[in-house]
């Protein structure tokens, strides 16, 4: 079993070792057979992992393997090891990693295939995967943090994968710069970990954590330290604007990274820290505010977004902040559901997406689509299915998942709770405008895009169509009690989270059912009702929501320029530093700097010049040298 | 019985050898230089025999000896490199032969 | 206590004729000046009792180097005055290092005394016999290795007295 823990990590790696060494000698069909079959070895494995650990369900065994790699650091009072705890939280995401990844691998197949950098592009893929099972594998937070950090490397060079670009070049640097940003929270948070309870690994902390009680300020700093780097990791206000111009990079790209694994990294990392969390009531507070305003917020954007790629990713942004507001309620399973079923749906739409993008030859304005229904039927068919999912719409999985976050806001504010069904009407209309601006009504674009039309190639719908199914059951994972089901993931999580239940006393994690009908009745009904308004706003209408000359009522301009957020940041962060560095450049580099440099090779110059002419040719003079040397030596010796 | 002290060798042959070292300095005559550097291995020829004597030890004496066979031979060649320079520039003025500089 | 005379008299025969070496007008009085300071040295052989070196001492130096040095100086007619002596002030400045170097030496060897283990005038080791023992005995190897240094010698000189085939 520990052989197979390693292996699951190696063999991405070994793809990347293979694929980037040899990525301009390696043919396509080899690199496409070599880049998607590690993904798909570690997916088995990692469900050989998943049938041991149910094998130990009831057993009376603690459901969790550490496997020990090798020691990196050990001097003392700090030993850090590479090794790898694996239990329910972990098996999760590891499933979802490498089975959604192995997916988007086969997609990218078809939809990288005239692409002259094939080869890096499943390189970067590879590592990318590695990277992010080093995260969620890792048993302490340094080997969490080593996962951390490659993924955003990873994420600089897939964004960044069409270089030649510069535009995307920037995108890709401001994605890292302000991942970089949080990762000093992250850095500082585990600094005072280290320094509270003098180790970093999870267990020896959490078992620690709960006898010793370390007092309130270190916890709570601790904690929003750590999320901090979490709200740059998953692109959380005030850190988010990087991932909409992430959309630069490839769509498996945005798909793989950006929906299912890397932005949940955050979200992964405070359900591994149930139990610091729930000892500081002070940071769940900002975790859920915080996630029920990027919900909002986002969503409000995405209403008068008109690229298909940026719509989806402020809904990824809107989805993560119900994550976090599911996390700081207390409902660390409902999160994690919501976190698998976002991971289905959203890879799925942003597949379609690209697929879209593909039959439209690279055309991601939907104010120029339209009608999409009959040429891309299969493309079509599974879009709506991810657009229902999405808005939560019985029996679909996000319904579940959506419905389960929510009951908990319920029981624990009613005030967030109104919030949160506002995001969640928001989803539905714009999600739908989206999906009826592309795929119904006349096609809007040009000839040539017309006959260009045609749909997406088998290895490109395979995985789409598996992606819709596991959207349509995923729910059935978590049933709810109230609608008779058995609630299988959050006992299958139970023991992860079952050391923090003591210490949420002040949440309530479910209502009575009665409450929990109304609850979901509640959310049907708005959800139907935005659909219908969406539905008889663009049906019949040939533009989009606005237009250049439509652009007059102030709510609008502020909306669709994402109310000027970027330009803000760039006024208050980008253009001082900006001007900080020309100035250090200009006053101190090239002044003084410079001239200190250039000073001491002329002077050397000059030195040589003049000491030259010691060289006379002349033997005399150098015997005589030669002799008042000596005498020097002499005279010294007798001195000293 | 009167000894002559070692100080007194070490005295003569110290002035025997500077006045060598003024030789070698002053002269322009590469023959006149050569012999200046003879008055100086004489000087310490001279020495290490006083030496050897007062200690007893005839290590000296035979380290004198081997100091004659490789003066010997360096006069030698060095002789026949005079006549070689003298035979391509007609003269031993050292003062001449000063091309290797900057 | 002849000897302490004899030795002044080697001594300050020999500081004149080194003195005369530097000072004389042409080159082939150096020459003969150099022999003189060469037999007083001899006699200062004799007089710590080193027999053999003194012999070897006038052979070698008085009978073969005086004489390389004399047909030099004769067969190429070097015996003109030197054309254009050094500058004055190149002089003075080397008299006075020169005299620095003896205050300096003088300075170091000032006060050294040793043990004197035998009366100088009584020692046996510098007779032949007993030097040859230690020569052939403990310094087997350098002997030998002298002798390949003369060959050594003899061929350079050889070579570089041939004239240039044109």
């Amino acid at each position: 079993m520990n052989l197979i823990i390693i292996l699951i990590l190696l063999f991405p790696l070994l793809g990347f070792l293979v694929l980037g060494l040899g990525f301009q000698r390696i043919q396509q069909k080899v690199t496409s057979i070599i880049g998607t079959s590690t993904v798909f070895i570690s997916f088995l494995f990692s469900i050989i992992i998943f049938i041991h650990l149910l094998s130990l369900t009831d057993t009376g065994i603690p459901i969790r393997i550490v496997t020990t790699l090798f020691n990196w650091i050990s001097f003392q009072g700090l030993t850090v090891s590479i090794s790898f705890l694996i239990d329910p939280l972990s098996v999760l995401m590891l499933l979802i990693i490498t089975g959604v990844g192995f997916l988007i691998h086969l997609y990218s197949v078809g939809y990288m295939k005239d692409d002259p950098g094939y080869n890096r592009f499943f390189a970067f893929m590879n590592l990318f995967i590695f990277f992010m099972l080093l995260l969620v594998m890792g048993d302490s937070y340094i080997t969490m943090f080593i996962g951390w950090e490659g993924v955003g490397l990873c994420s600089y060079f897939l964004i960044g994968f069409w270089f030649k670009n510069q535009d995307f070049n920037h995108a890709a640097k401001k994605a890292f710069i302000m991942n970089r940003i949080g990762d000093l929270g992250f850095l500082l948070g585990i600094f005072l970990l280290f320094s509270t309870f003098g180790s970093l690994n999870y267990l020896v902390i959490f078992s620690q954590a709960q006898i010793i009680h370390p007092g309130m300020g270190v916890i709570t700093a601790i904690t929003l330290l750590l999320f901090a780097g979490a709200v740059g990791k998953s692109a959380q206000i005030p850190l988010y604007t990087w991932l909409p111009d992430a959309m630069a990079g490839p769509t498996p790209v945005s798909a793989l990274i950006h929906a299912a694994t890397m932005v949940t990294a955050g979200v992964y990392m405070i359900a591994r820290s149930n139990i610091l969390y729930a000892l500081a009531p002070t940071t769940l507070m900002v975790v859920s505010v915080t996630g029920l305003i990027t919900a909002l917020f986002a969503a409000s954007i995405a209403i008068y977004q008109n690229d298909i790629k940026k719509i989806l990713a402020y809904s990824t942004i809107s989805q993560l902040g119900y994550m976090f507001l599911g996390l700081g309620m207390g409902a660390f399973t409902g999160a994690m559901f919501h976190l698998t079923t976002h991971a289905f749906f959203k890879a799925l739409l942003f597949l379609a997406a690209g697929s879209v993008i593909h039959a439209m030859g690279g055309e991601q304005d939907i104010r120029k689509m339209g009608g999409l229904h009959n040429p891309l039927r299969k493309t079509h068919w599974v879009f709506l299915i991810g657009t229902i999912t999405i808005a939560g719409l019985p029996p679909f999985s996000g319904f579940f998942s959506k419905d389960e976050i929510l009951s908990s806001v319920f029981s624990n504010s009613i005030p967030f709770w109104i919030i949160a069904v506002i995001g969640v009407m928001m989803t539905s209309f714009y999600m739908f405008r989206l999906y009826i601006l592309t795929f119904t009504g006349k096609f809007r674009g040009s000839e040539q895009q017309r006959h260009h039309l045609h749909e997406a190639p088998w290895v490109m719908v395979i995985p789409l169509m598996i992606l819709a199914i596991l959207s349509i059951i995923g729910g059935t994972i978590n049933l709810p009690g109230f609608l008779g089901g058995s609630n299988w993931l959050q006992a299958f999580l139970a023991p992860v989270f079952a050391d923090s239940l003591p210490f949420m006393k002040g949440y309530s994690f479910a209502p009575d059912h009665s409450v929990e009908w109304i609850l979901a009745a509640v959310s049907i009904i708005s959800v139907i009702i935005m659909i219908l308004l969406a539905r008889s706003r663009f049906l019949k209408k040939d533009p989009a929501l606005h237009e250049a000359n439509d652009n007059t009522s102030f709510v609008s301009k502020l909306l669709s320029q994402k109310y000027y957020v970027d330009e803000l940041y760039n006024h208050l962060f980008v253009n001082p530093l900006l001007w900080l560095s020309k100035w250090f450049h200009e006053q101190i580099e090239e002044k003084i700097i410079d001239k200190l440099i250039d000073g001491i090779g002329n002077l050397v110059i000059r030195a040589g010049n003049i000491v030259r002419y010691l060289q006379s040719g002349h033997v005399g003079f150098y015997v005589f040298m030669m002799v008042a040397g000596i005498i020097a030596i002499l005279v010294f010796n007798l001195v000293i | 019985m009167q000894v002559i002290p070692i100080s007194y060798y070490l005295f003569f042959c110290t002035a025997l050898f500077c006045i060598g070292v003024t030789g070698v300095l002053i002269k322009r005559n590469a023959l006149l230089i050569l012999m200046s550097v003879e008055l100086m291995i004489n000087s310490i020829n001279l020495l290490l025999a006083a030496f050897s004597t007062y200690l007893n030890d005839p290590a000296g004496q035979i380290f004198v000896f081997f100091i004659m066979v490789v003066a010997a031979a360096e006069v030698a060649i060095g002789l026949a490199i005079i006549v070689v320079i003298y035979r391509t520039t007609h003269s031993i003025d050292i003062d001449i032969l000063n091309k290797l500089k900057w | 206590m002849f000897a302490k005379y004899i030795f002044f008299f080697l001594s300050i025969l020999a500081l004149y004729s080194a003195m005369m070496v530097l000072m004389s007008k042409k080159p082939i009085h150096s020459v003969l000046y150099l022999t003189l300071t060469f037999f007083a040295i001899a006699g200062h052989y004799v007089l710590l009792n080193a027999q053999f070196l003194a012999v070897v001492h006038v052979i070698v130096y008085a009978g073969a180097i005086m004489v390389l040095f004399l047909f030099t100086v004769m067969l190429l007619n070097l015996n003109k005055e030197e054309v254009s002596p050094k500058p004055v002030w190149i002089k003075i400045v080397v008299i006075i290092t020169g005299g620095i170097l003896m205050i300096v030496f003088i300075g170091i060897f000032k006060g050294y005394d040793i043990a004197i283990k035998t009366d100088p005038s009584l020692t046996q080791i510098g007779l032949v016999k007993n030097l040859g023992r230690v020569l052939y005995k403990d310094y087997m190897l350098p002997f030998e290795l002298s002798s390949i240094l003369f060959l050594t010698a003899m061929v350079g000189a050889v070579l570089l007295g041939k004239k240039e085939q044109l």
